[in-house]
């Protein structure tokens, strides 16, 4: 068998058990942030419409996990006259 | 009181209506009273693989909405005494399953049957969470293969966390169902190995089921691989898998393992 090894394709299925590993460590851990990910964007919502009046759809928060660093992205659209509806 | 088996698996095409079917009836074959419950509303297959196609009158939607009684719907298998099928819906869609309704009819079948085996539609959405709703053991299904190992990562999820047990506090019993395996292949280091999806997937094994010709014959003339043809491999394997089930210690082998000089040549595909 190993002799003919030497000719043929390389195997595969190593290939497919780590890129497996890989995506299912990111896939496991993220599964958890769904929830950190809602709360946090309640409590960026609660903060901001203290002082302004937004829509609750106009908010996006968004995890990303790198291996050495995650980024957190918020985005808020504001209308243009927030302020003086809140006010 | 019986238990509730829930056969599941993420991805679709992987084996979990052949495998419900097979372990339903090796569990019947055994003695014990089964039945096997189709939740895929719409996309209804146990029938047609157990051969009771023309046989259906009433279903799990007809017992929910009250429009049949349970009696109505089980339908006997004609070679197994001890074995009955409740069909899903053809003609309606899985919106008419009521968490509600599935509790009754579960609750009903467990106080008559030593197994109630929900064969679960693919996907994540509603017909699979409440198949695995009131389930006391989890079957999942998988093929050596990337998308299906993480698919089935995926239901491994959702079996800890959005069924009754899990949400209890209780700790779901979850076997590994490893079905389409060519041990040839993995050999050749083609295809994942029995012990990376055992790795990658951590839940113990209940049995692995080979690629084969038997499980589509059997299929083709609509009746359980283990009444089929009893002595083929896939047909011991789901015997073995069922003694498992049942609580038995059974050292898990890889079918067709041993190959002679011959079959290392000749036989690099299995059949």
């Amino acid at each position: 068998m190993k002799f003919f090894q030497l000719f043929s394709r390389p195997q595969s299925a190593p290939a497919a058990r780590e890129r497996l590993q890989v995506l299912l460590a990111h896939e496991r851990a993220s599964a958890g942030d769904s929830d950190l990910v809602a709360k946090l964007r309640d409590e960026i919502l609660r903060a901001i419409s203290k002082h302004m009046q937004i829509d609750d759809d106009k908010v996006s928060v968004k995890m990303e996990r790198g291996d050495k660093v995650s980024t957190l992205a918020v985005d808020i659209e504001i209308p243009f006259d927030a302020g003086r509806k809140a006010a | 009181m019986g238990k509730v088996v829930v056969v599941t698996s993420g991805k679709g095409g992987v084996g979990k209506t052949t495998s419900s079917a097979a372990l339903g009836a090796a569990l019947a074959q055994s003695g014990d009273k089964v039945v096997v419950v189709d939740f895929d509303v719409g996309l209804r297959n146990l029938d047609l693989v157990m051969g009771a196609e023309r046989r259906v009158v009433y279903d799990l939607v007809n017992v929910i909405q009250g429009e049949a009684k349970l009696a109505q719907a089980l339908i006997r298998d004609k070679r197994l005494e001890t074995l009955y099928l409740l069909a899903a819906s053809q003609t309606r869609d899985k919106d008419n399953l009521t968490a509600e309704g599935v509790e009754k009819v579960i609750a009903a079948l467990k106080k008559t049957f030593d197994w109630v085996i929900c064969d679960s539609p693919a996907g994540i959405e509603r017909g699979a969470t409440l198949a695995m709703r009131h389930a006391d053991v989890a079957i999942v299904v998988t093929n050596p293969e990337v998308s299906s190992v993480r698919d089935s990562d995926r239901i491994i999820g959702l079996l800890d966390s959005k069924t009754l047990k899990a949400e209890s506090g209780e700790r779901m019993e979850k076997h590994l169902l490893l079905t389409r395996y060519d041990p040839a292949r993995a050999e050749r280091g083609d295809m994942l190995k029995v012990d990376d999806v055992l790795e990658i997937l951590s839940i113990p094994l209940l049995g692995i089921i080979p690629e084969s010709m038997d499980v589509l014959r059997a299929s083709n003339v609509g009746s359980p691989v283990t009444l089929a043809d009893g002595r083929s491999a896939p047909a011991i394997a789901y015997f073995n898998a069922a003694r498992r089930l049942k609580g038995e210690e059974l050292p898990v082998t890889i079918p067709g393992e041993k190959r002679g000089f011959f079959g290392k040549i000749f036989g690099r595909k299995a059949a």
